[in-house]
């Protein structure tokens, strides 16, 4: 696999969706690409359409979303590329949904049946993906939930859900999403409602797959601190569009953006302790009301006045490996 | 951070204190479980001040902030409550000082989605304390005491007609805050508080807290899994595991020099934002024993690295002889040097 080839392209991601209220932008002009092997963390907040981009990737996005003409989404496997935004039907959607790509998602008690045995679960997808019968996907089934260090897993693989614990479960969610060999790994919020001990050893685990697999994995938080702790790049998202890209070490040590400024200033940090904790002035805007320009101008404490209200920012390179969509980055590179 | 002096009386002492609840028998013999939730509890909150309880999920850290608010039921031990206007006995109160009881001590919710009745206004859900204990007697003085609040908790004013729906996390929780508050109580139990908001917003809330409790002078419980958050707001810190209290300390102590093995563990498994830190974290394995079958001696045996014969056999008491209370038979010969 040579360096450069991408395994996941997004441009121009954007979406609608059809309300009552009329038409509520989620997500605007996104674009991204993932490498094999590769992390990319997506932060943002709640409503910061970053859940909203995970799912556009296998259009799992309700049928009131309106996706823009020129949204393009190439998958790019070893043989052939596939256009996701063309894939009609359930049938020749299955390589997006479970099939090259897969999907952890925050809640592992939500996402797993009730009434249905893991075991059962985990089967029923590597009968559709796979060609696999029914003894082959047991065996390898057991052999995934093992692999993602659940004792017992003959055991665990006839349990439900419910009768297993938080880190457990979560686990278990990952031996399924990886059972079929996704080629891409979209985990939104996967430790978000674990305990810190936990989320620990399930990171630890996900490095561990990533190495082995060699997938590439979009990384859904909002927290900085499991980003930097995972994730090679870095996407942030601001209201359905991202202000700021990079590596995780450059964006992280240089934030450019007002707002990645502002997330990394409002976490509590244990190394000083007399530091006061800086909000973010204000609240995100309802996305029925975005705001003009710069969609980040209403909280900003560096705002411009006419140009953040009235243009929206490009991405100005400041190093190869660092973009942010600013005005005050485009004005220094304009005046220098 | 404010000084607690030795003159002070505190406004919550528990002692022994231990929550069980007895589950359903599923069994055809033998005596139903028993889930000790929290056992054996000693602790002194000062007046005014922040007192942080953390632990993981399971740790008795929400049933211990319920019982002294006596709204989980106290198998043994004493919880003494003494403001200075009254003194109470929280595990025998009667009807008519449990109700003024109610009054002096208030609970904020984790979630400002779930918390706040949506068929009600801003003003009649702060408002309803107010009438539901009959602190007020007139709706012109009920108002003008859901007004003082309000302010004091930035909310606008001409917020208070609309409904909960119109409002986001930050905002609502705001609006449970100034609910919680409206009664003036002299003590408050924030259960995971923060935890539901972003962390732009979650920082603001603090702030607020904070600002709210030096100005009226109230001591909270605050409850939190995270220890960062925990680390900026408290005055003083208890670390819980399965029911018990295995270490406290002033806030600064504690962080400064963790002498717990699971405190230490908790600690180092914050995720930290400089990705140079990768792999230093300290990795517990195992999770939190189920509390219906708690392993014999030092709860934490199971998971601690340190464990020898002496943790497996006899729980370790809590060691009180400095301000920094630590259960550990081995926390001594631990201390890095």
């Amino acid at each position: 696999m040579s360096a450069s080839k991408k395994l996941i392209e997004v441009k121009n991601l954007t979406l609608q969706f059809k309300t009552d209220e009329g038409l509520i932008t989620a997500v605007n002009n996104v674009s991204f690409s993932i490498e094999p092997g590769k992390v990319l963390g997506l932060v943002g907040e709640s409503g910061s359409g970053k859940s909203v981009t995970a799912k556009s990737l296998m259009k799992l996005n309700p049928s009131n979303a309106v996706y823009s003409d020129d949204t393009k989404i190439a998958l790019h496997l070893e043989d052939d590329s596939v256009d996701i935004m063309q894939l009609r039907g359930s049938k020749q959607l299955q390589i997006a949904r479970g099939g090259a790509i897969s999907m952890i998602f925050q809640e592992p008690m939500a996402s797993f049946a009730p009434a249905i045995s893991i075991g059962d679960q985990m089967v029923e997808q590597l009968l559709i993906h796979t060609d696999y019968d029914k003894q082959k996907a047991k065996k390898h089934s057991i052999e995934m939930l093992d692999r993602v260090g659940i004792s017992d897993p003959d055991k665990r693989f006839k349990q439900f859900a419910f009768e297993l614990s938080g880190g457990m479960r979560q686990r278990a969610m990952i031996a399924m999403a990886l059972s079929t060999k996704p080629k891409l790994l979209i985990a939104d919020e996967p430790t978000t409602a674990l305990d810190v001990t936990i989320q620990l050893q399930v990171i630890d685990l996900m490095k561990d797959l990533v190495k082995e697999f060699g997938m590439g994995i979009l990384f859904i938080t909002h927290d900085l601190g499991v980003i930097a702790q995972t994730a090679d790049d870095i996407a942030v998202m601001y209201l359905g569009k991202l202000i700021e890209k990079g590596t995780v070490r450059e964006v992280l040590r240089n934030p450019s953006h007002p707002y990645t400024q502002g997330l990394i200033d409002a976490l509590p940090k244990l190394d000083d302790l007399d530091v006061p904790l800086k909000a973010i002035p204000g609240d995100i805007p309802s996305p029925l009301e975005r705001p003009s320009g710069c969609v980040f101008h209403t909280r900003c404490h560096a705002d411009l006045g006419e140009q953040c209200h009235q243009k929206t920012p490009e991405f100005t390179s400041l190093k190869a490996d660092h973009q942010v969509a600013c005005h005050l980055a485009s004005n220094a590179e304009a005046s220098s | 951070m404010s000084e607690k002096k030795a003159s002070e009386t505190p406004l919550i002492v528990t002692k022994d204190l231990s929550v069980h609840y007895r589950l359903r028998n599923n069994k055809l013999f033998g005596p139903p479980p028993v889930v000790r939730a929290v056992e054996g509890v000693n602790i002194e909150i000062a007046p005014g001040s922040f007192f942080g309880l953390v632990g993981e999920s399971g740790s008795g850290k929400t049933t211990l902030g319920r019982a002294l608010l006596r709204a989980a039921p106290i198998s043994n031990g004493e919880i003494t409550y003494n403001d200075g206007e009254v003194e109470y006995d929280i595990a025998h109160l009667d009807k008519v000082d449990l109700k003024e009881y109610r009054k002096r001590a208030q609970l904020i919710f984790q979630d400002p989605y779930a918390a706040l009745s949506p068929r009600m206004t801003v003003r009649d859900i702060i408002a309803e304390p107010l009438e539901v204990m009959g602190i007020t007697s007139s709706r012109e003085e009920t108002d003008a005491r859901v007004r003082e609040i309000a302010t004091k908790c930035r909310l606008n004013l001409e917020h208070l007609r609309r409904f909960p729906h119109a409002f986001s996390g930050g905002q609502r929780q705001r609006i449970s805050i100034a609910r919680a508050l409206v009664s003036a109580p002299k003590f408050v139990v924030a259960d995971e508080s923060v935890a539901a908001l972003d962390v732009s917003i979650q920082a603001d809330v603090l702030n607020l807290l904070k600002e709210i409790q030096q100005e009226m002078g109230l001591a909270f419980l605050f409850i939190s899994h995270d220890l960062s958050v925990v680390a900026h707001v408290c005055d003083h810190v208890a670390v819980m595991y399965l029911g018990r209290l295995v270490e406290t300390a002033p806030t600064r102590e504690l962080f400064d020099n963790p002498r717990h093995p699971y405190t230490r563990a908790l600690l180092s498994a914050i995720p930290s934002i400089d990705p140079d830190d990768r792999g230093k974290a300290q990795k517990l394995e195992g999770e939190i024993p189920s509390p219906t079958n708690p392993p014999p001696g030092c709860k934490f045996n199971t998971r601690c690295p340190y464990a020898v014969d002496i943790c497996k056999q006899e729980e370790p008491k809590l060691d009180q002889s400095d301000d920094h209370a630590v259960a550990c038979h081995r926390w001594q010969e631990l201390m890095p040097s």
